[in-house]
């Protein structure tokens, strides 16, 4: 990976470097790949995925019509495999349909706080002085609210709705995220190389972009990742708790809670989307444990 | 360390102040016109200017703030508008269900941590450290909505050993000591207790692994120290950023116990504010959300101003 | 040949003209405390140095650790702001209004750290890092990687094998010719050098000790030789500096003060240094106890309370430095026949 741009944009005649190393993301990716625990994960988030969006062609149940006659069919019944909701609707199509936007929910808010926390944090502990004192004092109130409570309270206020759901999970996580990203800025800034290049006369801007952004991004990196589970489970929670995805959509959280009077007669049934967001969040925790231990292995 | 001691408070206050703006604002920041939920869609026009004024909805935002302040620092938190009692009364009677809750369930999981901490990071690296490991990942991972909805369908639906629902026989509100009440603690409080167990067990087992390959260690092994005695000197190491670990679980459990107080209907405030935002009750959303935050603000206060009793390290400074 | 594309800046003021004119240069870092962030005190890191350096000079500058050298260096190259004092380069005061920008300054001067490793970026190779600086000062990718390769060449780092590779697959001494390679790619005119070779092996100091006078000569540089190992000093220097506390003590050329220190504090360094003659051998410490703290230190001599000779004029009044020998100065009063200094023996001085 070539930060600068220096090789890249025009190959001078004398950078055939005979040996070219390689560099630490490709160092990392080996590492991640020889583990079998992150790539077996890996695979089955993969596959999770792909079926949620592939699913209007691989499967020929639809996860929206209802059959009364079907109703809470148990597991393993002609034509339903995994039985049927408390409206008749197959479970396959549902849980795999579900997929999307539990997905969504996993990753979208962190990607987003990631952008967002990342850009603040970095800034903060770039500028560090008073601008700094001023954001992350700022974000300190919103570690004055426990998570969960944050994420009700927001959703609450704003209404049920994916959107919404999605806009109070990244409230949460930008402050988190923001913490971590001026932190290891902060450590950066105050090292040798970047002195260096503020000898060199360049300017705050290529700074940031050439020696703080390549340093700092993995550690953030990182810190996300583990994050995807939690907001799994909190998006889910919120829709379990009607705050979030709103029927009929199939979505993992929502049908837990439709099922839920269906414990009594149908319990494997009523436990299937729960297991589904278990299995899910499970598999990124341990993914995110496998990339955090491949990219703390420093040479 | 005084000094610190002064600092920490010193910082609670603005930090408290901006609890209470964002709690204010949370309400204002939702669509639509907060009177919706009181008055009828078709309400005439006079009826709703009325309610505005006796509501105060018709004054500035700051003016309304400095009324809601003013009336919340003595302890008057506005009447639900669903129920039309006080909301301060249902907001304590429920913070206290909540504490209990809270508190036995991280107490469990505080147990259970320490004790699968303990044995993985002193068996790092065997199959023990594994499961052990396993057990954690999988306490962090799990949805506890779900994890409830399970121990109901085994213990409650299936076997019928322990109610599925509320805090006492009878649809009872109040919690009182017997073996009525207790028995329906059970189940929420073990569900409860499970991320504070992931968390504590990780943070335990790689404090104790990294200990154990400390030098001090090692010289009170060359000593001739048994390993039940090198080990007690571990967890006297261990011990202060353990539990301030668990002193912040615990203010997470207390603001997180909503969606398990929601699958087993126990009447503290997570099940007060799944009523609160459902019926559009405002005074009751924003009443329980501040005292919730504030007991938060409270705990970690608490935790960072115990550290340094336990912590000779943090004494200095 | 790639320097024909980048060439340093021109001599602007002639060979007579020193290139640095340091005077009354000053940084006190205030230390906050308690509950409002009041003024407890202030660190006097460096507080009141003078001096000049000649072009094609190397001064080497001594003392302890915390005496304010590398706070200096910093001053010098405008990594912090100095509290007072001017610098002159080269005939043009720095940050003045018809002076010289400190951007035009760090074009002229480069610093080079004592951990070779924290001077690299780790994300990037090392024909990278050294070819950040041509590219920031305007060349274009191409020739900014012929001078990085010319550059590493001059280090001894065959270009073609080691350009590609990462900060971490390097030894120290190869990590510290990259950093040397890098500070030269962007053709300084001064150089100062915070504690280089400190952290390498004795062997590998000795080449790189070489490799920094061999550059000296080919690019015409200027050296600012930052080190607390006294024989290292020695042997690269023409004349040396000795800090002590923020302040100068002592400056002369080198052979001048290694022969004949004036200062109590100077001598007592040159008689710690370890030596393999055993007719030469010390048998106690020369300085005992740590240095004073630099926190609001008390007026007077800032050695007194380390010093043997201490008597009551020392605490009175900072000693002025004094000319003892051409070029040679030393800051006590035991130099300065005309300061009162009473040199009979201690009793009843203070």
């Amino acid at each position: 990976m070539s930060v600068t741009g220096l090789a890249t944009s025009s190959p001078a005649p004398l950078a055939a470097s005979a040996v070219r190393s390689h560099g630490y993301w490709s160092g990392v990716g080996r590492r991640i790949l020889r583990d079998p625990v992150t790539v077996g994960c890996g695979a089955i988030l993969l596959l999770i995925a792909a079926a949620a969006v592939l699913a209007p062609w691989i499967l020929p149940a639809d996860p929206y019509r209802t059959s009364m006659l079907h109703r809470l069919a148990p597991l393993g019944s002609a034509g339903h495999l995994l039985g049927a909701d408390e409206l008749g609707r197959d479970m396959v199509a549902r849980l795999v349909y579900g997929g999307r936007l539990s997905l969504m929910l996993g990753t979208l808010p962190v990607a987003l706080a990631f952008v967002i926390g990342g850009a603040i944090g970095v800034l903060a502990g770039f500028a560090g002085g008073w601008l700094n004192m001023v954001i992350m004092r700022s974000l300190d109130v919103f570690y004055a609210f426990p998570s969960v409570l944050l994420a009700v309270a927001i959703s609450g206020a704003l209404g049920s709705g994916m959107s919404n759901s999605i806009i109070a999970l990244t409230v949460v996580f930008v402050p988190q995220i923001s913490r971590v990203a001026e932190s290891v800025t902060t450590q950066v800034r105050g090292l040798d190389y970047v002195e260096a290049a503020r000898m060199s006369g360049a300017s705050a801007f290529t700074i940031i972009r050439a020696h703080v952004l390549g340093n700092v991004m993995g550690p953030i990196f990182v810190y996300a990742t583990g994050l995807v589970s939690v907001s799994m489970i909190l998006g889910s929670g919120l829709s379990f708790l009607g705050l979030g995805v709103k029927p009929p959509e199939p979505e993992w959280g929502l049908m837990l809670t439709t099922l839920r009077s269906a414990i009594y007669v149908n319990p494997l049934v009523a436990a299937l989307p729960g297991a589904m967001i278990f299995v899910t969040s499970m598999c990124f925790n341990l993914m995110a444990d496998g990339i955090r231990s491949a990219m703390d292995m420093k040479a | 360390m005084f000094g610190y001691l002064l600092k920490r408070l010193a910082y609670t206050v603005p930090v408290t102040f901006a609890v209470t703006v964002v709690c204010f604002l949370l309400v204002h920041i939702a669509p639509g016109d907060p009177l919706n939920a009181v008055a009828p869609a078709d309400a005439p026009a006079e009826v709703v200017e009325a309610l505005k004024a006796a509501y105060g909805f018709d004054r500035p935002l700051p003016v309304q703030y400095a009324k809601w302040l003013g009336r919340a620092v003595n302890g008057d938190l506005g009447r639900s508008v669903a129920s039309g009692r006080p909301v301060s009364g249902e907001v304590l009677s429920a913070v206290g269900n909540t504490l209990l809750l809270a508190v036995v369930g991280g107490a469990a999981g505080f147990l259970g941590g320490t004790l699968l901490g303990c044995l993985a990071g002193y068996f790092h690296k065997t199959r023990i450290d594994r499961l052990a490991s396993a057990l954690s990942v999988a306490g962090v991972s799990v949805p506890h909505y779900w994890l409830g909805l399970l121990l109901t369908i085994i213990f409650s639906a299936q076997l019928n050993w322990l109610p599925a629902m509320g805090a006492g026989p009878g649809g009872s509100r109040d919690w009182a000591w017997d073996l009525a009440h207790t028995r329906h603690l059970v189940l929420p409080a073990i569900t409860l207790s499970v991320i504070p167990m992931g968390i504590i067990t990780r943070t335990i087992r790689a404090l104790v692994a990294e200990l154990l390959s400390q030098e001090f260690v090692h010289a009170l092994r060359a000593k001739g120290l048994r390993h039940g005695q090198v080990f007690a000197h571990v967890v006297k190491n261990a011990a202060p950023t353990a539990l301030a670990v668990m002193g912040l679980q615990l203010g997470y459990l207390i603001g997180g116990s909503i969606l398990v107080e929601t699958v087993f209907a126990w009447p503290g405030t997570g099940f007060l504010l799944n009523t609160a935002i459902f019926q559009r009750d405002l005074p009751l959303l924003q009443g329980t959300i501040l005292v919730l935050c504030l007991v938060f603000v409270a705990l970690n206060l608490l935790v960072d101003l115990i550290q340094p009793i336990i912590d000779p390290r943090m004494r200095r400074n | 040949m790639s320097l024909v594309l980048h060439k340093p800046a021109a001599d602007r003021g002639g060979p007579a003209q020193p290139l640095l004119i340091v005077g009354g240069l000053r940084k006190h870092f205030p230390i906050r405390g308690g509950l409002l962030g009041r003024n407890r005190g202030a660190v006097h890191a460096v507080d009141g140095v003078g001096f000049q350096v000649g072009k094609g000079e190397i001064l080497g500058v001594v003392g302890e650790s915390g005496c304010g050298k590398s706070t200096m260096a910093r001053l010098l190259a405008r990594l912090i702001e100095p509290d007072g004092g001017e610098v002159i380069f080269d005939g043009d005061g720095v940050g003045a209004a018809d002076g010289i920008s400190i951007r035009d300054l760090r074009r002229d001067l480069q610093l080079v750290f004592q951990d070779s490793f924290a001077s690299l970026n780790p994300r990037m190779t090392i024909e990278d890092s050294v070819a950040f600086g041509p590219r920031i000062q305007g060349l274009s990718a191409a020739e900014a990687m012929r001078v990085a390769h010319d550059m590493l060449g001059r280090v001894g780092l065959e270009p073609s094998r080691f350009g590609g590779r990462y900060p971490h697959e390097l030894s120290g001494g190869q990590r510290q010719r990259v950093n040397i390679a890098r500070t030269l790619a962007t053709r300084p005119r001064l150089v100062i050098l915070d504690e280089a070779v400190s952290a390498l092996d004795k062997s590998v100091q000795a080449q790189v000790l070489n490799l920094l006078l061999d550059l000296k000569a080919e690019l015409n540089l200027t050296y600012i030789f930052i080190s607390h190992d006294l024989n290292v000093v020695q042997y690269i220097s023409d004349r040396v500096l000795v800090m002590y506390l923020g302040q100068v003590v002592e400056i002369g050329p080198v052979d001048s003060l290694y022969r004949d220190a004036r200062h109590p504090y100077t001598r007592a360094l040159l008689s710690a240094v370890p030596s393999v003659d055993p007719e030469r051998r010390t048998r106690h410490s020369p300085l005992t106890g740590d240095p004073p703290s630099p926190v609001n230190p008390p007026p007077g001599c800032r050695f007194r309370q380390r010093c043997p000779h201490a008597r009551a004029v020392c605490a009175a009044a900072l000693p002025e430095p004094v000319e003892i020998a051409p070029g040679h100065r030393a800051a006590c009063f035991m130099a300065d026949p005309a300061s009162g200094y009473d040199s009979s023996p201690t009793e009843g001085g203070r």
